[in-house]
């Protein structure tokens, strides 16, 4: 072992122990001093009740099957909108001037407004019309209010990426006689959808998150679910139930956006 | 005899400079013309008007005698003619190399992938790269890149061949598979316009040579007159400067 490697090796103990030593400390702290707050056997009762947790996870898991469909059905869509507006507003020739406008608008309006209003405007506004069945479904029109709110984040996300493919890669396609349009297809739009995958990973969780938000308009998804037990019970347990559901989820997409974002940083260096 | 690429007057501003100040340029068929003069001179620029990447303020540009600088002209129809090779190569990474050549002869030619895949791989394979084919440009070294970014450009069977400075971003020991590659060309009768840093190579292989210099051709002529009997003090302060 050179003198280098000793050195780095005592180095590595010397920052485990440390580490290991102050998680200890921090656990310990926790476990002596929360119990100690007035309020902790309340809490206990009413968030970490077990029996009411093993009563009501089922049911849980049974309503997450809705958000998982809801998710299911805004995603494609999303993908696909998203990526509409972003070439509309990359468009150049002057005939396309008016989708220019209306993605420009289209961005601004629906990334300016809280995602639970445009869910309220929408999911209660449409319906009012009195439209016949299905097409007065809250599921519908909450979908759509989702769909048109995170089309505008993630049309921006493809656009930032059509700009990071350096342009010299156009005049190359170009001069090869390729048109405009060929030039976006086959050379443009496959860099940049792939520079953008970890980005848009992220907004998948939050959308996985803000289906959620369905609940205030009447869809009887997880939250709405947590609700109706807690009122039946008259514990909070069922809530902490979903919050768990969720982290099952969304902890390990998570840690695949991050090892996306990781990998691809490594291939720019 | 008509010339196979005529320049008349070719003028480009970028703002207030005058990037190409008036240029006049014929080159026939078969011939290599070299391009020379210090970075900024107006070399590349000149090129991309060529191609129609640039639009130019004044002149005009013949191709057999047609004019391809009117404005409003389908640029598509034009590029489809003249191949142009970058200093920079810009392959398409996400395409392997023989991909990166047929994309265009399928987009723009219509040709079906059976079709154009024989003629395609002749072309690898003349160029000493039928092992490289299906590489992705980052597996390739950077003489490789280039050479394929030749070969793409030849797939579309182009009646001239514009290089920008095609050898200036490689290691020294690679210009020479891509300057030799040049000399195939050259000894198949390709039309070709070159701007280069390599005065050996243009020195020893091009019909005629244009010094330029502040957006204009200051001098030019056979190799031979301007490298040994230059006539303008830039052009022989540049050549000193070049050549020591």
């Amino acid at each position: 072992m050179t003198r280098r490697q000793m050195y780095e090796r005592h180095q590595r103990r010397k920052s485990t122990l440390i580490a290991t030593v102050s998680t200890v400390v921090a656990m310990l702290c926790l476990y002596v001093f929360v119990p100690m707050t007035p309020g902790w056997d309340k809490v206990q009762k009413s968030f970490f009740n077990w029996e009411v947790l093993q009563k009501t996870l089922p049911k849980l898991l049974d309503a997450f099957v809705v958000n998982i469909m809801i998710f299911a059905w805004s995603a494609p869509a999303i993908a696909v909108l998203g990526l509409l507006i972003a070439l509309a507003r990359n468009a150049k020739s002057p005939a396309m001037f008016p989708l220019r406008v209306f993605g420009a608008t289209f961005t601004d309006v629906f990334r300016g407004v809280p995602v639970v209003l445009t869910v309220y405007l929408i999911g209660f506004g449409i319906p009012g019309l009195g439209l016949p069945r299905p097409w007065n479904s809250p599921y519908l029109w909450g979908s759509v209010a989702l769909i048109l709110t995170y089309a505008a984040y993630v049309a921006e996300i493809f656009r930032s990426g059509i700009d990071s493919v350096h342009h010299s890669q156009r005049a190359a396609a170009l001069s090869l006689g390729l048109s405009e349009g060929q030039v976006m297809r086959d050379v443009i739009l496959p860099q940049a959808i792939r520079n953008v995958v970890p980005s848009q990973m992220n907004m998948l969780i939050a959308l996985q998150k803000d289906v959620s938000l369905l609940s205030f308009i009447g869809p009887v998804e997880i939250f709405r679910q947590a609700g109706v037990f807690k009122s039946l019970l008259a514990n909070f347990t069922p809530y902490v139930g979903a919050a768990i559901i969720f982290l099952v989820i969304t902890i390990p997409a998570t840690r695949y956006a991050d090892y996306l974002m990781a990998r691809q940083m490594r291939e720019r260096r | 005899m008509t010339a196979k690429l005529s320049l008349r007057n070719v003028t480009k501003y970028f703002g207030d400079t005058a990037v190409c100040n008036g240029i006049d340029l014929d080159v026939h068929d078969g011939e290599l013309v070299c391009l020379i003069g210090a970075s900024g001179g107006g070399k590349s620029t000149l090129l991309r008007c060529i191609n129609l990447l640039e639009p130019i303020e004044d002149g005009e540009i013949l191709l057999d005698g047609q004019d391809i600088s009117t404005p409003g002209i389908d640029p598509q129809s034009v590029r489809a003619r003249i191949g142009m090779v970058f200093q920079s190569y810009n392959l398409f990474p996400h395409m392997t190399a023989l991909d990166n050549a047929m994309l265009a002869p399928k987009r723009v030619l219509g040709k079906s992938k059976q079709a154009i895949q024989p003629e395609v791989e002749h072309l690898f394979d003349a160029f000493g790269l039928a092992d490289r084919m299906h590489q992705y440009p980052d597996q390739l070294s950077g003489g490789q890149q280039q050479r394929v970014a030749i070969v793409r450009a030849l797939a579309m069977q182009p009646e001239v061949m514009l290089f920008d400075e095609i050898t200036s971003a490689l290691d020294p020991q690679l210009v020479g598979e891509v300057l030799d590659v040049l000399l195939t060309l050259k000894s198949r009768g390709m039309t070709m316009v070159l701007a280069t840093h390599e005065m050996g190579f243009a020195r020893q292989a091009a019909d005629k040579v244009c010094f330029l210099q502040g957006g204009k051709i200051l001098e030019e002529g056979p190799p031979k007159a301007i490298f040994e009997h230059p006539q303008e003090p830039a052009t022989r302060a540049f050549l000193a400067r070049a050549l020591k």
